[in-house]
């Protein structure tokens, strides 16, 4: 029998479209007035936070909608914005600065409906407003950090193992290590060969010269580059932390950017301050040997260098360092037995390995604990880059009193000094420094403004392309019509559903042309089966060809336009990446609900029936 | 049956190609041309700089304004209207030494002297080799594009067909470049994004006109390249319109109410729609046909069995 489906088929097609349908609900809803309680380092949002938080919002008359934890933090819905302001005070207030409080809104989805996995559609920064950066990490930096590592490496190394060496610095050429004789080079260079195998080593000798250069392998500088843009992604994102921005956004993008989005923040002066500060902490030995007025005037051995401290007065460090901060986990500021302030460090195994060796070797010696600022300096290099000066202080010197594991305190600061110094370690330093090669801030009254007008645009279009198909194929027409509602709630359902599509501006102009483009299966297929019709098929022949002909138009068209959507998703960034999203699944959803969601219908209506005339 | 386009006998599309082909070159020969001398007036995602939105609590005298920026940090400030007169864009070039905050700041105390409750709501900030990466790519991406598009219809169809498939989506492409470079609109990724889109709609209406030559082929025992084309594309046309207007209809209600934001997105589909609906009939089938694509080219793909293949699909 001819046109008659299955009953699995008709079932499968109502399956999709009903579960497409339930997963777009949830954008019904709207959104909650919320203030989002996250934990900073230290500290933990935990069932007696919600009890204390609803106790405190009780106890100032607030009501509370709906308190809940949620991935480790806590969202309360109040009635409105006035309350919400209100309730962020008196939560921030009486939760002290372990925890950061923001303004949030939160998805009115109803509980039953979030049980199932509902949630609706995420909004990008030009729908919702905020500020988006783009930032790139100076790897130049990174590789010259470790250049420096290596040098020290390479000296204590040479000496542990008692072969000789003239010097070590960098050139043009890669690391050099100098020699005497042939003897000495031949040695280190087995040796250093068998101790880093992530080095290139070549003898550069000319002549009476014995050089040999060091060079990194190229799978060791991608690892390098690697791990500062890994690092400094986790950096960044303690940062926003800080800032208490509700669902930031901080993302890699290519080999050495990275991208963070705030919605919501208007003021990027305090944002920019935040993320851009690039400051670390270095432990270095002093050398006391060093004569004062010497080193005044810049007369220091070349192990050393001459720093400014902070207090006044300058400090002569090791070049060697023995830790950066990179393996600080957490830093509070505390007083000691005589009321001092200081501040409690911890660090991570690695690092608390190499302390412990470090200052087993140095009891009694005095370390310094080095601050290093990276600081915009209001200039550009020519290439368009941002100009940065390098700050360089001492903050503290100690004395080793004894063998230091992975737990300490740096003491010798004033009050305030330990309060920003442990805010700093907290935070995290950055490897290398970044700046902002991408800015954009969206009002949030333009996102709105853009929301509005896209909802405008797709109304217009849909209303005339659906009186349009109504008159042009009355009957087939009213099943093409809702094949196209159909894929409208679809495409929202499928957006809703994939937790990384976000709906930008073009992506509701890609949903506002799926609705221009999605009739075009329907269109050929009705086209089809009119011309079967005209050439005198009977009708149920004339359905059955008009469908199965339209079937490889329909597919080889969409399927090159799924190509060049592909394509645009692969390339584009941000805003056109979320419109290469919406017109992929819109052209998913459009070939299903126009060649198997019609075909139910029509299959239901005149299907294996005597039928003498189509309304078509 | 109510009818937009019908006809019972064939119509010689062909026969108006050769002026029609002449005509189109002539359109992408001036396209190139101004590309050449006048060039891209390319958007801020693509030359680096600043731009800032502001919005005025009245009509805004945009020569009054002007007047205001001609401090150091505002220098080679460009003023618009930007959809309605109280909106006005400020677009600011990357200028050395000096920090984009300063330029918004300047730009701000100009306009706070017109205005003082002035509402600042875009600002945006795009480094210049962020700019000039972007331009690459987006260069690189109508390529591949146009690569991967040849490869699959060559598979699918035949080299003649793709060939002409990829002439008409590279004129497509031109055309719509040459009139966004002749009347200077700002082009911008937003822009970028409704070119590729064009590509795929264009070819959207070349695969149906090519579905249908293939068949016609094989179906018609008699008649040359010529007639089997011209029965191809007379047998599509009413969709062509239906489809044509439809999406026309959607891009003009974007174009007029989608927002200031998304204008450049809805200019480049609106004219690469027109451009890509005649380019199917005159760029496409006619080059296919000039390249000398005749049945025997058409036998040995596989139809029969791709019949049977879609009845397994969907019976």
């Amino acid at each position: 029998m001819l046109n008659k489906y299955p009953m699995w088929k008709n079932i499968m097609v109502l399956l999709v479209i009903t579960i497409g349908a339930f997963y777009a609900i949830p954008n019904l809803f709207g959104e909650d007035h919320a203030v989002q309680v996250v934990a900073t380092r230290g500290a933990e949002v935990t069932t007696s936070t919600l009890t204390s938080v609803n106790g405190i919002l009780e106890s100032k008359g607030i009501a509370v909608k709906r308190a809940e934890l949620e991935d480790g933090q806590l969202i309360v819905r109040v009635q409105d914005a006035e309350q919400q302001l209100l309730a962020r005070e008196a939560i921030a207030e009486s939760l002290g600065d372990k925890y950061t409080v923001a303004l949030n809104l939160a998805p009115a989805t109803p509980e039953w409906l979030e049980a199932m996995g509902g949630s609706p559609m995420k909004l990008g920064l030009d729908l919702r407003g905020g500020v988006h950066f783009l930032m790139e990490v100076d790897m130049g930096e990174a590789i010259r950090k470790m250049e420096e590592a290596k040098i020290a490496d390479f000296r204590s190394q040479l000496r542990e193992e008692k072969i000789r060496y003239a010097g070590v610095r960098k050139t043009a050429k890669g690391l050099e290590i100098k020699f005497r004789d042939a003897d000495n080079l031949a040695k280190a260079e087995r040796y250093l060969k068998s101790l880093s195998n992530e080095m290139v080593f070549t003898d550069g000798s000319v002549g009476e010269n014995y050089a040999l250069y060091a060079s990194m392998s190229e799978d060791y500088l991608r690892q390098i580059k690697e791990e500062a843009l890994q690092q400094n992604i986790t950096t960044i994102r303690n940062r926003v932390n800080e800032l208490g921005v509700a669902e930031p956004v901080v993302q890699r993008q290519g080999s050495q950017r990275i991208i963070v989005q705030l919605p919501g923040v208007q003021d990027t002066a305090r944002a920019k301050e935040i993320l851009g500060a690039t400051a670390s902490i270095e432990f270095r030995m002093v050398d006391d040997k060093v004569d004062q007025a010497a080193a005044a005037n810049g007369r220091v051995p070349a192990s050393s260098e001459v720093f400014p401290r902070r207090s006044g007065g300058i400090a002569v460090l090791k070049k060697e360092v023995m830790l950066t901060g990179d393996h600080i986990t957490g830093a509070q500021p505390s007083f000691d037995e005589y009321s001092r302030p200081q501040v409690s460090i911890n660090l991570d195994a690695k690092g608390g390995n190499i302390f412990s060796n470090v200052t087993k070797d140095n009891i009694g010696n005095p370390m310094a604990t080095l601050f290093i600022e990276y600081k915009d300096s209001g200039q550009r290099n020519p290439d368009g880059t941002v100009k940065m000066t390098k700050i360089e202080e001492v903050i503290s010197v100690a004395t080793i009193q004894a063998r230091l594991g992975r737990n300490f305190v740096i003491n010798g600061l004033d009050h305030s000094e330990a309060q920003s110094l442990a805010l700093l370690l907290r935070a995290g330093a950055l490897i290398a420094p970044v700046t902002i090669v991408e800015e954009r801030t969206i009002g949030p009254s333009l996102g709105k403004e853009n929301i509005e007008n896209g909802k405008l645009a797709m109304i217009w279009g849909m209303v005339v392309v659906l009186i349009f198909m109504l008159v042009y194929y009355r009957a087939f027409g009213v099943i093409a019509n809702l094949a196209l509602t159909a894929n409208l709630v679809m495409v929202v359902g499928v957006m809703s559903m994939i937790p990384g599509a976000v709906l930008t501006l073009p992506g509701i102009a890609g949903m506002v042309l799926t609705v221009g483009m999605a009739v075009d299966g329907n269109v050929l297929i009705f086209e089809r089966i009119r011309e079967e019709l005209l050439a005198g098929r009977s009708v149920q022949q004339a359905i059955h060809e008009g469908y199965a002909n339209a079937f490889s138009t329909i597919a080889d068209a969409n399927i090159t336009t799924f190509m060049t959507a592909l394509i645009l998703f692969a390339v584009g960034t941000g805003a056109v990446k979320g419109f290469a999203v919406t017109l992929m699944i819109g052209i998913a959803t459009s070939m299903f609900t126009s060649i198997v969601g019609t075909r139910v219908i029509v299959n239901l209506m005149w299907g294996g029936k005597r039928v003498k005339k189509l309304s078509i | 049956m109510l009818q937009i386009f019908s006809v019972n006998k064939t119509i010689n599309f062909l026969k108006h190609a050769m002026p029609i082909s002449i005509l189109s070159m002539v359109l992408v020969i001036a396209s190139l041309a101004s590309l050449g001398i006048k060039g891209i007036n390319w958007g801020l995602d693509f030359t680096g700089g600043t731009v800032v939105e502001l919005e005025f609590s009245k009509p805004v005298d945009l020569i009054e304004l002007r007047g205001q920026l001609n401090t150091e940090e505002s220098d080679g400030a460009v003023v618009q209207n930007f959809g309605s007169s109280r909106d006005v864009l400020i677009r600011l070039p990357v200028l050395e030494d000096l920090k984009s905050d300063d330029q918004v700041n300047a730009v701000m105390k100009g306009a706070q002297a017109i205005d003082s409750s002035v509402i600042q709501k875009r600002v945006e900030f795009v480094g210049p080799q962020v700019g000039k990466e972007l331009a690459e790519q987006g260069g690189l991406a109508v390529i591949v594009a146009l690569i991967c598009i040849l490869i699959y219809v060559s598979f699918r169809f035949e080299w003649r067909l793709a060939m002409g498939s990829v002439a008409a989506l590279a004129h497509d492409v031109i055309v719509t470049l040459g009139v966004f470079s002749i009347l200077q609109l700002e082009f911008d990724l937003t822009v970028l994004a409704g070119l590729l889109t064009v590509v795929g709609y264009s070819l959207n209406d070349t695969i149906v006109v090519y579905d249908r030559v293939r068949e016609n082929f094989l179906k018609m025992r008699k008649g040359g390249p010529v007639e089997v084309v011209n029965k191809s594309i007379t047998q599509t046309m009413s969709r062509t319109i239906i489809t044509t207007g439809t999406t026309l209809v959607v891009v003009i209600a974007l174009f007029l109410k989608g927002g200031t934001m998304i204008h450049g997105f809805a200019t480049a589909l609106l004219c690469g729609i027109f451009v890509g609906t005649y380019s199917s009939i005159y760029v496409a089938s006619f080059l296919a046909v000039k390249l000398g694509i005749c049945r025997e080219h058409m036998m040995p793909v596989e139809i029969e069995k791709e019949g049977a293949d879609q009845d397994a699909v969907m019976p």
